[in-house]
């Protein structure tokens, strides 16, 4: 119980309240979030809209709870496909023979050159818009950043004695990796790629918000805040609320990050402080 | 330390091929065909001879290989193509266009470094309250979406209280908001990785015995610490200028300012994918550019790197 300090509890009841809008929104915003109600347009937050309303009158309290389950969704499958991508990359540069480390390492810097939004953008391009392929692009994007993380963090423990050791004792290279590299590489990666959920749900949002992810009538944050763009003189509460959204599951996977780091840190006996910067390397 | 320059020289020229090798590969990926893009997509009815003048004009026809040659030739005397849908060299479009997006990047750069520096000293000051507001700041500002951060600027400082312009004009007025929007989030970003590297040094016993000598707090920290913090931040500046890149495509569009940006977006909904290649490709130089500065700027601030 010593860690059950006011942050911590503070963060676990975020957390859940993210997971219970992802998975039955229906609890917190029990109303329809496509109902149409033309008379009850841009109404300002009141008791009965706490967001107020959009353009057809659809309640936007609802719609941005029912939109956290879109883009958690984004954020989670555009970071596996990330980490997946990322740990190939990671491990052949890591594990394999100098040369394939030179042609992987030179591979990973082209592939960081491209900046995260104009990568998605050249491929929404060649494959046209659409939610799919934000996913992929934003995904994609954040694959060097983890390549070259669990690089380094393969490197870091494959020299440390237990892995020599097993060497020694004849264990195939297959399971070496397996059993004595990936499980001191991965605390820093899933670090990471917990900060890496709340960017890709940013990235993915700055798409939807070009108008080039999730086609309009569903519910989702960045598709709202391209919709709040054109009342952005009058209906205000449609810019902020979505965006506060985006801001808070942020935030939360930052500290959430963090907090794995740190313990993870903790554990390992490393000196110093946990890996404190967000984002940058994703 | 020549050699080790050479080396970094010859890596960069490495990525940069690797780039455009990418840009290639994505140029294959292209569904259809594309001497029909070329000619205005699979809507338009170009005729078989118009095809075939295309293909051999555009060099289609060729072998694989061979357009690869001549994609690659056409890079080193910069030449990035024809865009598709303004039927001009794709350089003609973006020269004009460079001047808006750097002054943006530039600017937002400047602020965001002043803001971090800022930040970070007061986020490792002596003081608690400081500490702790500073890193708060820093977190909500680093997952603060650069364009929802312009949306809510325009309306609290254009349209509620109408300091500022909400879209972009001549003056430098209406460059606040946008570089605001830009530059907040990357200070956040900045500001924790400097942190990080200050409180690194502030731990190491050379700060103890700078103390020890008479140093008061402040100057430990802006004449000791601050060395340390400073090089994580110029590492990142290859991955700042991509982010400033990235932001300026939304920050662009928000405030309806002509640049780089706004012409991708528009090039991407007209799917013209030689100018949002080319704009990639010149970006991609870019990033590999800064890179390369920052690395050799750390060898200035970090004597030991240079050794």
């Amino acid at each position: 119980m010593r860690h059950l300090r006011p942050a911590s509890v503070i963060l676990w009841i975020a957390c859940l309240l993210i997971a219970v809008a992802a998975v039955a929104p229906g609890l917190i915003a029990p109303a329809d979030p496509l109902a149409v109600h033309p008379t009850d347009a841009f109404l300002p937050p009141s008791l009965s809209h706490p967001f107020g309303t959009d353009e057809s009158g659809r309640d936007l309290f609802s719609r941005v709870v029912h939109g956290t389950g879109a883009s958690v969704v984004i954020g989670v499958l555009a970071t596996l496909i990330g980490v997946g991508l990322g740990a190939v990359l990671g491990l052949i540069t890591g594990l394999g023979r100098p040369w394939l480390d030179a042609a992987g390492s030179r591979l990973i810097d082209a592939m960081l050159a491209f900046p995260t939004l104009l990568l998605a953008l050249l491929l929404i391009a060649v494959r046209g818009p659409g939610v799919a392929t934000v996913t992929v692009a934003v995904g994609l994007a954040s694959a060097p950043g983890y390549a070259r993380l669990l690089r380094s963090e393969v490197r870091r423990v494959s020299r440390s004695g237990h892995v020599t050791a097993a060497r020694m004792l004849g264990h195939s290279p297959l399971r070496i990796i397996c059993v004595h590299v990936l499980p001191g590489a991965l605390g820093p990666l899933l670090a990471v790629a917990t900060l890496g959920i709340g960017q890709a749900i940013i990235w993915a949002s700055a798409l939807g918000y070009l108008g080039l992810g999730t086609p309009p009538p569903a519910p989702e944050w960045g598709a709202m805040l391209n919709a709040g763009r054109t009342y952005i003189g009058t209906g205000w509460w449609m810019t902020l609320f979505p965006g506060l959204a985006i801001v808070a599951v942020g935030a939360v996977a930052t500290l959430s990050g963090r907090r794995i780091s740190a313990r993870w840190a903790g554990r390992s006996g490393r000196s110093g402080r946990g890996r404190r910067v967000t984002g940058a390397v994703s | 330390m020549t050699r080790a320059v050479l080396i970094r020289l010859l890596g960069a020229v490495a990525a940069l091929w690797l780039v455009a090798t990418l840009g290639f590969a994505v140029l294959q990926l292209l569904p259809g065909d594309p001497a029909q893009a070329a000619l205005g997509g699979p809507g338009s009815q170009a005729s078989a001879a118009a095809l075939a003048a295309a293909r051999e004009q555009f060099g289609l026809d060729q072998p694989l290989p061979v357009q690869y040659v001549h994609y690659l030739g056409g890079l080193l005397r910069g030449d990035l193509g024809v865009s598709y849908a303004q039927k001009l060299p794709v350089t003609t479009v973006i020269a004009p266009l460079l001047g808006p997006t750097l002054t943006l990047a530039v600017l937002s750069l400047a602020a965001a470094w002043v803001l971090a520096v800022a930040s970070a000293l007061i986020s490792t000051s002596p003081s608690r309250v400081g500490r702790a507001v500073a890193s708060a700041l820093e977190i909500v500002s680093s997952v603060l979406p650069g364009f929802w951060l312009a949306a809510v600027l325009v309306i609290v400082f254009a349209t509620q209280l109408g300091w500022f312009p909400p879209v972009s004009g001549a003056g430098a007025r209406s460059l606040v908001l946008p570089v605001a929007s830009l530059a907040i989030p990357l200070a956040g970003y900045l500001a924790q990785t400097m942190r990080e590297g200050m409180l690194t040094a502030l731990d190491s016993p050379y700060a103890l015995a700078a103390r020890t000598r008479g140093e008061t707090r402040w100057g430990l920290r802006v004449r000791h610490a601050l060395r340390h913090g400073l090089v994580p931040g110029i590492n990142l500046s290859g991955w700042s200028f991509g982010y400033l890149i990235s932001g300026a495509v939304v920050v662009e569009t928000v405030f309806a300012r002509p640049g780089l940006g706004r012409a991708l977006l528009g090039a991407v909904t007209a799917r013209d994918v030689p100018l949002v290649l080319g704009v990639t490709l010149v970006s991609a130089l870019g990033y590999v550019v800064v890179t390369l500065a920052a690395d050799l700027l750390v060898r200035v601030v970090d004597r030991r790197a240079a050794a």
